[in-house]
C-alpha cells in the first residue's frame, strides 16, 4: 500500500461520537508516515483529555490499516480551530453548529436549522465534552454546538 | 513543576466525587455538565498518574494514607451549592497551576478545559449567591465549611495564591459572598496522606469492584 492510500484510509475513519465527520475533518488525525521497517505509523491527538472515543478510534484505524502503530500525542493541544471547512459544513448539514474562532468563549451560536442568531445557551456541556447545548429562539429547535477551545 | 501524584490524585478524587451526581443532579442539563467535568478530570488524572506508575494499580490498589490529594477535593458533595463552591475553589487553583506550567503537556491541554470548569463554577456561584434567600444561605454555609481547606493548596505553591485570590475574590464579591480571612495553613495534611474519613468512603466505593474481582475488565 502506498503512503497516499494509507493517509486517505486513516483520514476516512469516522469519529465514533460524531460519525458525520471523519477524524481528519476534526483535526484528530495528525500524521501518517511509513515506518522504516515497513507498515505505517499513525499519530492522533484527543480533542479533550478525557475523550472516551480514543480507544475506539485506535481500533478503527488498525482495522483499515492492519498492523499500523497508533501513537497518541498531546502537544500541541487540540483546538477547535483545527476542524476543517469541510468538517464545519458537514456538522452544519447534520444539525450541529460548528465552533467559531477559539479566541474567546463565544456565547452566541448560529442555529444550524434556520440560521438565526437569536439563540440561547442552555448548558455549557452537551451530549459530549466537546459540545454545548443551545436552543433557537426563532424556530425553537434545540441543537448542539461544538465549543471553541 | 507539577507533582503528578498530588495533582493526579486531586483530579481522580474530584472526578469520582462529581460522578456521584449522575442520576441525582437538580436538572438533566446539570447532570450532563457534571458528568463532562468528571470526564475531563479523569482524563487528566490518567495521564498524570501514568507518569508515576500503572494507572489502574495506583487508582484501585492504594489505601487512603497513600493518596496525595488535598483535603479540599475529598470534602462531601453535599448539596449542589457545596459541589459548585468546591469546584470554584479547586479549579481556580488548578487553572493557575496549569497556566504556570505551559511546558507540561497535560497542563497545556488541561488549562483550556479547566478554563471552562472555572467559568461554569463561577456562573453558578453568582447565580446561587444572588438567587433566593435559601440558595444564598446554602452557598454561604458551603463556603464557610470549605474555605479553611484552601490554605493547604498554597503551602507548596505560594506563588499562585495572589492570582487565585484575585479571581476567586471577584466571583465571590459578585455573588455577594464573603469568605473572610484565610486561616493559616496547618501544613499539608492531604499531601502527606493524613486524610479525613471522607476519603475512605470515596475509595471504598471506587475500588470495591476491582478489589473483589482483581483485573476485571468491561
Amino acid at each position: 500500500m502506498r503512503l497516499e492510500e494509507a493517509r486517505r484510509l486513516a483520514g476516512e475513519v469516522p469519529d465514533p461520537e460524531l460519525p458525520v465527520v471523519t477524524i481528519a475533518d476534526l483535526g484528530i488525525l495528525r500524521d501518517v508516515r511509513e515506518r522504516p521497517g515497513g507498515g505505517f505509523e499513525v499519530t492522533i491527538t484527543p480533542t479533550y483529555s478525557g475523550c472516551p472515543a480514543m480507544d475506539a478510534i485506535r481500533d478503527d484505524i488498525r482495522r483499515v490499516l492492519p498492523g499500523a502503530t497508533v501513537t497518541t500525542v498531546l502537544s500541541p493541544p487540540w483546538s477547535s480551530d483545527w476542524i476543517t471547512e469541510e468538517g464545519r459544513r458537514k456538522l452544519r448539514e447534520h444539525g450541529i453548529s460548528p465552533p467559531g474562532a477559539a479566541v474567546s468563549l463565544t456565547l452566541s451560536a448560529r442555529c444550524p436549522r434556520c440560521g438565526s442568531l437569536r439563540t440561547r445557551l442552555v448548558s455549557r456541556y452537551g451530549s459530549t465534552a466537546c459540545k454545548a447545548l443551545f436552543a433557537c429562539a426563532d424556530c425553537l429547535e434545540p441543537f448542539d454546538h461544538v465549543k471553541e477551545i | 513543576m507539577i507533582d503528578p501524584l498530588a495533582v493526579g490524585d486531586d483530579c481522580l478524587v474530584l472526578s469520582q466525587q462529581l460522578s456521584g451526581w449522575i442520576t441525582r443532579a437538580p436538572t438533566l442539563e446539570e447532570e450532563v455538565a457534571l458528568a463532562n467535568l468528571a470526564l475531563d478530570l479523569l482524563g487528566q488524572a490518567r495521564m498524570l498518574l501514568s507518569r508515576v506508575g500503572d494507572e489502574d494499580e495506583l487508582a484501585y490498589l492504594r489505601d487512603p494514607p497513600q493518596f496525595r490529594n488535598c483535603l479540599l477535593v475529598e470534602q462531601p458533595n453535599g448539596d449542589f451549592a457545596a459541589t459548585v463552591l468546591r469546584h470554584l475553589l479547586y479549579t481556580s487553583f488548578l487553572y493557575e497551576l496549569y497556566a504556570a506550567n505551559p511546558d507540561d503537556e497535560v497542563a497545556a491541554k488541561g488549562v483550556k478545559e479547566i478554563a471552562y470548569h472555572r467559568d461554569y463554577a463561577g456562573l453558578w456561584t453568582v447565580r446561587l449567591g444572588r438567587g433566593t434567600e435559601e440558595s444564598h444561605r446554602r452557598s454561604a454555609g458551603a463556603l464557610g465549611a470549605l474555605w479553611p481547606y484552601t490554605a493547604e493548596l498554597f503551602v507548596t505553591e505560594p506563588g499562585l495564591l495572589a492570582p487565585w485570590r484575585a479571581h476567586v475574590g471577584r466571583v465571590l464579591a459578585e455573588a455577594g459572598l464573603d469568605p473572610g480571612e484565610m486561616p493559616p495553613a496547618d501544613g499539608t495534611p492531604g499531601r502527606d496522606g493524613r486524610h479525613t474519613p471522607h476519603l475512605t468512603e470515596i475509595l471504598a466505593e471506587m475500588q470495591s469492584l476491582h478489589r473483589e474481582h482483581p483485573g476485571v475488565r468491561w
